[in-house]
């Protein structure tokens, strides 16, 4: 099998690893890396708990080889807070509890995050279409468009 | 939905020049598959429906990601530019409307920032939701072989579900689409299991234009999805249209007739004559939106 060195910047650490050329950027990030809050669902690009952001769009990391990315900057759930300060829509989701099973929360949080830069005040129609990619099992879906609605209102994504 | 298998051994290469994929190709054929986007190439071998001993990357290949307008020739989209990209362009927006909205009804936005423009072509979905706009804008592919380039059709790139006319060794780099007639309307109506996200059951693209040498005044052009081999036209039905002065009965007359030239199978996602009576539908509620956007403009 042929492996691959390569460097991720990922959130804002720069880290060396070795990958053959069939690992999901997925697979790097929690096997390799330890980076266990971007989660594995489908694996197919429909359910979104994959979710990472790559140069700051997000991207189903169950559907892009770590080989490809070579000297890009991924963002994780982990890469959000900062020195323990949840950001605004972490906030958001957390007070309105938007959060049940918690599955798909780390994979909304990175749609949501980008959706906030692109569009910092989303109608509704906006946050659902951003969030298609996003299935959940558990919300109805209801909470997580009002957190994010919140957030958009207490300062967007930072 | 259960957790799949990992992808299957392969070896990753990047193509450096066109020479190198000829060369592959011509080496180790079969063996080797082309990646751009890869949003149905690593489902499709995750579930053991494909393989491939090297998956080529094309996306760094000079050119595969550029979008270049001129007002006079139209606008030509590399292969490896993604579908957000198409649907926030700025050109694409202004000239080529329905090819962002068409790009905007593919998946999810995240899906949308790997997959292309190229990878739906060259896919040969017959649910290809690109495929309907980009037939009524009369797209031409740009294929790159060892014998040089050549152009193609659209209509005579698709030749089955699933199969193309590109020759042994050839990819595609580029689509060419030639600038609609002036005051051209468009619109692509797309019906799946859900508003959003799903891949089309039936899939309409109406592009209508002021045109004062037909009695109609106006002229339409039709793509439809999803209810034959390949997506199609029905320039039976855009004639009719052309030749009577319009009105509502005309355009269900249409509609019938393109619900007539119809073929879909019955699949997972609906009955045949459901389909049918989609096209129906879908026709006439896209023509009748793109005839009153004309007449108030």
């Amino acid at each position: 099998m042929v492996t691959h060195t390569i460097s991720l910047i990922i959130n804002g650490t720069e880290e060396q690893l070795q990958v053959p050329s069939n690992m999901t950027l997925l697979h790097a990030l929690r096997d390799k890396l330890g980076f266990t809050g971007t989660k594995n669902g489908c694996e197919a690009g429909e359910c979104g708990a994959c979710t990472v952001l790559v140069d700051g769009e997000p991207m189903n990391s169950c559907l892009v080889l770590a080989v490809e990315l070579n000297g890009r900057e991924i963002t994780t759930v982990e890469g959000l807070a900062e020195d323990g300060k949840l950001t605004p829509l972490q906030q958001a989701f957390a007070d309105l509890n938007a959060v049940q099973c918690g599955y798909c929360t780390p994979g909304m949080l990175m749609s949501a995050t980008a959706l906030l830069k692109r569009n910092p005040h989303p109608s509704e129609v906006d946050i659902q279409e951003a969030l298609i990619g996003n299935l959940c099992r558990c919300t109805g879906y209801q909470r997580i468009i009002d957190a994010v609605l919140k957030a958009s209102r207490n300062g967007g994504e930072r | 939905m259960l957790a799949r298998p990992g992808l299957p051994d392969f070896e990753y290469m990047k193509a450096e020049s066109a020479q190198d994929v000829f060369h592959l190709l011509k080496e180790k054929g079969n063996e080797v598959k082309l990646l751009l986007g890869g949003t149905d190439l690593f489902v499709q071998m995750r579930d053991r429906n494909e393989s491939a001993g090297i998956l080529l990357d094309l996306k760094y290949l000079p050119g595969m990601k550029d979008i270049s307008y001129d007002k006079k020739t139209g606008i030509n989209i590399g292969a490896a530019v993604t579908l957000n990209q198409i649907s926030a362009h700025p050109d694409v927006k202004k000239h080529f409307q329905i090819l962002s909205q068409a790009a905007n009804t593919v998946g999810n936005y995240q899906l949308r920032n790997r997959a292309t423009l190229g990878g739906n072509i060259c896919n040969a979905s017959p649910s290809a939701d690109m495929a309907p706009a980009a037939l009524v804008l009369e797209g031409e592919v740009s294929l790159s072989g060892p014998d040089g380039e050549r152009m193609l059709a659209l209509d005579q790139f698709w030749v089955g579900p699933g199969k193309t006319a590109l020759k042994e060794c050839e990819f595609l780099t580029a689509v060419h689409f030639p600038n609609p007639p002036s005051g051209a309307v468009g619109r692509y109506l797309k019906l799946g299991r859900s508003k959003m996200g799903d891949l089309a059951i039936v899939g309409v693209a109406v592009l209508g234009y002021p045109d004062p040498e037909v009695p109609a005044g106006i002229r339409f052009r039709i793509g439809i999805n999803s209810t034959a081999p390949t997506a199609y036209r029905v320039p039976q039905v855009e004639e009719l249209l052309a030749q009577a002065p319009l009105n509502d009965e005309l355009l269900r007359q249409a509609s019938e007739e393109a619900m007539k030239i119809s073929a879909p199978i019955e699949d997972v996602r609906a009955t045949a004559l459901y389909q049918k009576k989609m096209v129906n539908n879908l026709t006439f509620k896209g023509l009748k939106e793109v005839w009153s956007q004309l007449i108030n403009s």
